[in-house]
């Protein structure tokens, strides 16, 4: 997932799936024997309850239609106010990557090698509107998927049987054959075209929230769609601010799916600069504000207000998109020097500092399903990054016969990306090529970026987890798939296709559902051979900061959709 | 007079932007610099410092260390000698203002002079096209060319002017501005046309072009060298609005308004690198304005009388 936009994780099909038998039996219900939610569930502290919490952004989220909205703002806010009938753990730590029954009673019965699912919804559950959860909105929510032509549908949810017919059709999409109900046994069954180990995690995210079967086939823009979480959103005015309050009918039936929240309303604000948003949060005029503190901000918030500040590593990277399909980054060798000439340290040093990222080698962020230690362009080698390597870039270049290429490096024109991006200017123009930037508005780069209709040579960008699987970088990225010429949705930047490795790609994922241990080695693998053939030049692993007011307690990180807001205290 | 010796002194600093950069400070202005050190109270010191207090988040440049030889302003964020790359902005501020003032100047006073002197049908176009430059809010058009201009260049035929060029700052500023000294020029030409010596000249059968070179164009002249100064500063602002917005000079180059652009992120931490272009640009527009009306002054002998009353 791109900047701004929320990543998810999909832990459970690596975890989960892989212990399960594909011959058919229900996973473990999800409870709250968690480490996590064990501590958790010390109680709810109905003291801490009440109040409102104010939530600050420079600007709206756009959409706040669940299965449309694909940001990182508005995910989280959704993990309050939607349910599906998986979801990643309410909690802190590695738990928020589980995935546990939601609005089902329990994981699903996985049969017919894997293809098919059964839930069984639980009773009594309803919507902010008063209406009772049945089997047939659950039906209808899938459907809609498709109908208001979801991000992913075409992507995640074409593996359900009619998923295809739908996205030629979706005004009339039926997904017969693909999710049955059954009202008497209170069961939904989703028949799958192939096994697919990530399904459960798709179902986990936003865009599987389970919404009343009226709910127009459209994107409802700003008008709130009913949901069943804790809260529901109250009002929404993308030049104003949004507010959440507790839903009426709302019962907590799992902790670790969708707990109580305590403030009594959540209200954020649209607006202020980031600069102004800071200075609200250390006034106690505002308890969080959603975009990232500007870099001249961190040290002052570093030493003035430290206590209120928490840093957390997240499972993404930055990194230089090198089109394969260009001169010069068509020569490998090009793509090597690149790689070797890039101080890795320096762009940390331009994103915040070495407490805010560290320096990458590979597609795979450490600590991820499949990543291997291994850092093929530093100098003096080693498993991690120490120093570039600038002779070695320029013999390379020399040695392509490429040198004094026209080179243009597109970034989003923001402080950070633009200061990285002089960087990497300077970094090309030593090593042979005559550089020169285009910076871009962060709301387009990342579309002109992926066209090859623009000929970008090469690119800034950066890419946050859908979910915890290597596929959900290295394939997304890097697949002869996810490579559409012509086309603003072709989030293979590099324009990379190697067949041998698509190959061991497909391999890995078939492997992910009988046996994880051999499929991450193979994803670590194909990390490697990726790496030198060099698509990409991996830049750096980020943290997130949150900087919260003095009033706020309770703060809680998931790892899957990042500090859980509802959870935290204002009284 | 004071107007003037300012404005000298800041054009005789800037023009001497590489020998400070080259043999005082010895520093290259235009690469990063991130993992750059220099000299600071006698101790080898890292041009980017890294916070080790709290929680050690950020990385921030050195500020002022007021050593002619070490980085005498500070460090932006690339690391880069500040005072240099103000010298260095300041060439290139000034480059664009004047040249595009210049161009902006000779387009208006041939197009002024023709629609003023010929009329009807002459008038009429050139007269709509001022209009139809003039309903665009100046910065939107300005931003708008820019914006298309800057990321693929000017493409006329067998003229091309690559995106980074300083050309094209310089051709949009001065484009932008021509209906603002053309359309004053028309009004003289037009009432000049109806005095006695024009209508001499026609009388005794001298040429259009006769009376345009040798008639109107001295008795314009003034005007125009009027509007020059004014037109510099105003360009030069205009151009550092559009580089301060990232479409006018391209990085790594610099401008007065591409540096304040840098300081940007740097204002609660290292507000000079945003202060001292924007004093510059203030010193050197004043001086301009000032200089401008001194002479209006001078070559309008109606002014000098009316201040002697």
């Amino acid at each position: 997932m791109f900047p701004r936009s929320r990543s998810a994780s999909r832990k459970l099909a690596l975890a989960s799936l892989a212990t399960m038998s594909l011959g058919g039996f229900s996973l473990a219900q999800a409870s709250s024997a968690s480490p996590a939610v064990a501590k958790a569930s010390g109680g709810y502290q109905s003291q801490h309850a009440g109040g409102t919490l104010h939530l600050v952004a420079q600007t709206a989220g756009g959409t706040l239609d669940p299965q449309v909205n694909y940001t990182l703002q508005y995910w989280q806010l959704y993990q309050a106010t939607y349910d599906g009938l998986v979801s990643f753990q309410k909690s802190g730590g590695a738990a928020s990557f589980d995935v546990v029954p939601d609005l089902a009673t329990a994981m699903p019965k996985v049969t017919d090698g894997g293809k098919t699912y059964t839930f069984t919804l639980r009773k009594g559950v309803k919507f902010s509107n008063g209406k009772t959860v049945t089997v047939a909105d659950v039906v209808a929510s899938f459907q809609r998927l498709f109908k208001v032509s979801n991000p992913n549908a075409g992507s995640w949810y074409n593996v359900i049987v009619g998923g295809n017919a739908c996205l030629k059709t979706p005004a009339t999409c039926t997904l017969k054959g693909g999710v049955v109900a059954d009202a008497a046994k209170n069961t939904v069954t989703f028949h799958l075209t192939s096994p697919d180990a990530e399904f459960l995690d798709q179902l986990a995210v936003p865009f599987g929230s389970i919404v009343p079967a009226g709910t127009p086939g459209k994107d409802q823009g700003t008008t709130p769609v009913p949901g069943t979480g804790a809260y529901y959103f109250k009002s929404y005015d993308p030049n104003h601010a949004l507010v959440m309050a507790r839903n009426p009918f709302f019962k907590q039936w799992s902790l670790a799916a969708q707990p109580q929240g305590y403030p009594n309303e959540i209200e954020m604000t649209f607006g202020l600069p980031v600069e102004s948003e800071v200075t609200a949060v250390e006034n106690g005029q505002a308890d969080w504000l959603f975009d990232p503190p500007p870099p001249d901000r961190l040290t002052e918030l570093s030493t003035k207000y430290a206590s209120q500040v928490h840093v957390n590593p997240l499972t993404a990277f930055f990194y230089l998109a090198m089109n394969t399909n260009l001169k010069p980054f068509n020569n490998v060798l090009v793509r090597q020097a690149v790689n070797w000439a890039v101080n890795r340290q320096s762009a940390v040093n331009l994103y915040g500092g070495s407490v805010l990222a560290q320096p990458a080698c590979t597609v795979l962020p450490a600590g991820f399903p499949g990543h291997v230690n291994f850092c093929d362009y530093t100098k003096g080698g080693g498993s991690t990054w120490k120093a570039p390597d600038l002779a070695k870039a320029k013999a390379l270049v020399k040695q392509s016969g490429l040198a004094g290429t026209p080179v243009a490096i597109v970034t989003q024109n923001d402080t950070v990306n633009e200061s990285i991006g002089q960087y990497v200017q300077t970094v090309l123009n030593q090593i042979g090529f005559k550089a020169t930037l285009k910076p871009l508005s962060a709301n387009i780069q990342f579309t002109y970026i992926q066209n090859t209709k623009n000929h970008v040579q090469i690119s800034l960008t950066q890419w946050y987890q859908d979910y915890p699987a290597a596929s959900d970088f290295l394939k997304v990225l890097l697949s002869c798939s996810s490579f559409h010429p012509g086309s603003d949705n072709s989030i293979n930047i590099a324009g990379f296709c190697d067949k041998s490795i698509d190959a061991q790609m497909n391999t890995a994922e078939t492997l992910e559902l009988t046996n994880v241990k051999k499929a991450n080695a193979l994803w670590g693998t194909i990390d490697k051979e990726m790496m030198a053939k060099a698509p990409l030049a991996p830049l750096f692993n980020p943290k997130l900061v949150d900087f919260v007011s003095k009033r706020v307690g309770h703060y809680e990180f998931s790892r899957q959709f990042y500090m859980l807001v509802d959870q935290l205290w204002v009284k | 007079m004071g107007a003037l010796a300012v404005l000298v002194l800041v054009i005789v600093v800037c023009l001497l932007a590489p020998v400070y950069a080259g043999s005082v400070a010895h520093v290259d202005p235009f690469p990063s610099n991130l993992q750059g050190t220099t000299i600071v109270h006698g101790r080898v010191t890292p041009v980017l410092q890294s916070n080790h207090q709290g929680l050690g988040l950020g990385v921030t440049p050195i500020g002022p260390t007021w050593d002619i030889h070490h980085y005498f302003l500070g460090a932006d964020n690339q690391g880069r000698d500040v005072f240099a790359r103000l010298l260095y902005g300041g060439r290139t501020s000034l480059l664009i203002g004047s040249t595009s003032a210049l161009l902006c100047c000779v387009l208006a006073a041939l197009l002024g002079l023709m629609a003023g002197y010929f009329g009807g049908p002459i008038d009429w176009v050139l007269s709509r096209l001022f209009d139809i430059v003039w309903a665009f809010p100046i910065y939107l058009l300005a931003i708008s060319l820019s914006v298309v201009l800057l990321t693929s260049g000017l493409q006329i035929g067998f003229i091309h002017i690559g995106a980074g060029s300083l050309l094209l700052p310089i051709i949009i500023i001065a484009i932008v501005y021509v209906p603002y000294v053309a359309r004053p020029l028309r009004g003289l030409v037009l009432s000049l046309r109806e005095r006695e010596f024009i209508q001499a000249a026609i009388g005794v059968g001298a040429s259009d072009w006769r009376i345009l070179r040798r008639e109107i164009l001295p008795n314009a002249l003034p005007s125009v060298i009027v509007f020059f100064p004014l037109m510099v500063a105003l360009d030069m602002l205009t151009e550092s609005a559009l580089s301060f917005l990232s479409i006018g000079v391209q990085p790594p180059s610099a401008s007065w308004g591409t540096i304040i652009n840098d300081g940007l992120g740097l204002l609660y931490t290292r507000p000079m690198v945003a202060i001292a272009p924007g004093l510059m640009i203030v010193i050197t527009a004043v001086s301009l304005n000032l200089l401008g009306d001194g002479v209006r002054d001078a070559l309008d002998p109606k002014a000098k009388l009316r201040g002697s009353i």
